[in-house]
């Protein structure tokens, strides 16, 4: 428990020192917001109009930089993140939450897939090596290094068309308004297919490959030539001794795969115009949109760290061994 | 004290790998395991012995195989059979149950996610499923006490117990389904000297309340003197030389066994010169022909470079008793 509070309190410090970077970094950048927001409105807008604009976006000339930076947290704390240039007006938190649930649900759903389907190939195939499924183990790591974006460009090419089932682009059919009703639920489904698919196929096979290498190793344990001399089943063997141990350093990766969602195929989203954080992020950069920009690092940032106390927190519960005495 | 045969093993050999490249680890084996007695086995590192332990239990990690021989197995309850003929299913019944094995490593013989509980008490849910969890409890915790750990210890992890404690958690879980034969493969060669007495000293207190027959892999030729009834020395994959302990420690008739004698101290008696033996343990690969020995054999003579001597009674008064590979003492064929 002391442990926990400890990895808490740590990462309490992390996310404390990345939102200060955060509110930094922008502003030692050359330019501000809002003279590159001047350049859009090409110069018509009033002094007064600028004035307020500055301190709309906590740019406040008259404030010290001490002054900023406290404003800062507050807005943070208050769920404010600023305004976004190129959905001006709208806030920035709107623009993410909007564009959240679609990465999460493509990105994260395929990760838990890949990480399951992995993991439980990887068994079989460190278990009984030589067999099929080991056979398949070329095949999947050269999928692996292709990358992914370019087997989407690829899958766009081959299976994507005018007449084809599969959409090439975007997260619905263009007519339709987002709800939970029959006509944009399947919608939606079919063109999350293939990205999903593409962030599948290049991503299973590392974890197949870990967990058989972890498989093959925990296999040579004093512990498993026991638990076959104690007579258990083959597969109670393999689950509960050999997979069981096997699976601890996958159960890292998985969480730290876990933080990587959020921002991490930015490239799959943006081949598929997928309306998610990856697109949003590609966009704001192109389009300078510093306080979007900000927002979606401080979502990235957040995520990661959350992964990271939940790897913290699987890796106590499954290996008693990182458990501290009493 | 030794009753009946209770595991034959005839003609065994063991290779590892296949075809010509193979190694042959355990050779033209016989070796008869009786009720109640403890059978030492000893040799160098790369004798064979735990091979042979690995072998009659079909525990042997890929590349190594059983290329021949038969392990009768005398059951008491279920008649004889062949142990390198069960199936699957028969296999994983007749593990344990009839034969436990603690091994080498007392470190890492536990699975170092699932509490000792767990592990005690999952042989007993594969072998009597009927049992009732309670039940398996409670036996899990009677082993504990049997080998003099408190029950409270039950939920411990591998990694909270010394080494020590870890390996008579072994010899509990090795004896909880009350098996006729018991393999202890070097059990005590991780821990320190007082630990190595006690837990022997436990185990053969163990063998007089409950009966089973002990067979024991070691290297320490001294610690088998003391603690089996019959001891048989291994070199090379075959045995050279198998009589009663008192017998063998007294006149040990192969060179060999006279020369790792020569090389432990004893535990009492006068203390006297160390020997040890001449040269270093053959390479399987490329065995000396004749007799295997006679490369570092301080009494090597004609016979012995050609051809391979065989066990058998040899012609001394307690030749009944005893068999002997070596040209010193001829096979009697009467």
């Amino acid at each position: 428990m002391k442990y926990l509070i400890q990895r808490i309190l740590f990462y309490v410090f992390t996310a404390w020192a990345a939102i200060t970077l955060n509110f930094f970094i922008p502003r030692m950048i050359p330019g501000d917001p809002v003279k590159a927001l001047l350049s859009r409105f090409q110069g018509q807008m009033s002094s007064d109009a600028i004035e307020s604009l500055y301190i709309l976006f906590g740019l406040d000339k008259d404030k010290s930089l001490w002054q900023q930076y406290l404003d800062y947290w507050v807005q943070l704390f208050h769920g404010d993140l600023g305004l976004s240039f190129t959905a001006f007006p709208s806030p920035v938190s709107e623009v993410i939450s909007d564009a959240l649930p679609w990465t999460l649900g493509l990105v994260g759903v395929t990760t838990i897939i890949s990480f399951f389907l992995g993991t439980g190939l990887g068994v079989l195939a460190g278990w009984r090596r030589g067999s099929w499924v080991d056979g398949l183990l070329p095949a999947t790591t050269f999928l692996s290094s292709v990358p992914y974006f370019w087997l989407g460009l690829l899958a766009i090419f081959l299976l994507a068309g005018p007449d084809s089932f599969f959409p090439s682009s975007g997260g619905y059919e263009p007519g339709l308004v987002p709800a939970w009703d029959q006509y944009f639920i399947p919608s939606a489904l079919q063109h999350s297919l293939l990205p999903a698919l593409t962030i599948l196929i290049s991503s299973v096979s590392g974890w197949i490959l870990s967990m058989r290498n972890m498989m093959v190793t925990v296999s040579a344990e004093d512990y498993i030539t026991v638990a076959h001399a104690k007579g258990l089943s083959d597969r109670r063997v393999a689950l509960s001794y050999a997979a069981r141990n096997a699976l601890l350093p996958n159960v890292s990766g998985f969480a730290l795969s876990l933080g990587f969602i959020v921002g991490g195929t930015l490239l799959v989203e943006i081949v598929f115009s997928y309306p998610g954080l990856g697109f949003l992020l590609f966009r704001a950069v192109t389009a300078k949109d510093y306080p979007l920009m900000q927002g979606i690092f401080l979502v990235i940032t957040i995520s990661v760290l959350v992964a990271n106390l939940i790897a913290d927190i699987a890796y106590l519960l499954l290996d008693p061994r990182t458990r501290k005495e009493g | 004290m030794t009753g009946d045969p209770i595991l034959e093993i005839k003609n065994l050999n063991v290779d590892y790998g296949l075809g010509d490249q193979a190694v042959h680890a355990v050779r033209d084996v016989n070796l008869t395991l009786h009720r109640g007695e403890v059978l030492g086995l000893a040799g160098e590192s790369g004798s064979g012995k735990s091979t042979l332990a690995y072998g009659l239990t079909r525990l042997l990690a890929p590349p190594g195989v059983i290329s021949g021989g038969e392990v009768i197995y005398h059951s008491p309850d279920h008649g004889t059979y062949d142990v390198l003929g069960l199936d699957d299913k028969g296999l994983r019944d007749f593990r344990w149950a009839e034969t436990a094995i603690v091994f080498q490593g007392a470190m890492n013989s536990l699975n170092p996610v699932h509490k000792i509980s767990t592990q005690l008490t999952d042989v007993l849910e594969a072998h009597e499923p009927k049992m009732s969890a309670h039940a398996r409890n409670a036996r899990a915790r009677e082993m504990l006490k049997l080998v003099g750990i408190a029950a409270d210890r039950m939920d411990a992890y591998p990694h909270q117990l010394s080494g020590g404690m870890r390996q008579r958690v072994m010899i509990g879980m090795a004896l909880i389904l009350q098996p006729q034969v018991v393999i202890m493969d070097e059990p005590t060669t991780a821990l320190d000297v007082v630990m190595q007495r006690q837990i022997l000293g436990q185990l053969i207190e163990l063998r007089e309340r409950l009966g089973f027959s002990v067979i024991f892999i070691t290297h320490d030729l001294s610690l088998l003197v003391e603690f089996s009834d019959r001891i048989a020395i291994m070199y090379g994959g075959r045995i050279v030389e198998e009589a009663p302990a008192g017998a063998l420690y007294k006149d040990s008739l192969h060179p060999y066994s006279a020369g790792l004698l020569g090389s432990f101290p004893a535990l009492r008696g006068p203390r006297r010169e160390l020997t040890g033996i001449p040269g270093s343990p053959p390479d399987l690969k490329g065995m000396p022909t004749g007799c295997s020995f006679h490369p570092r054999c301080p009494k090597v003579f004609d016979p012995c470079a050609d051809n391979i001597p065989v066990l058998g009674p040899p012609s001394t008064p307690d030749g009944s008793t005893r068999t002997v590979a070596c040209w010193l003492h001829p096979v009697v064929t009467a």
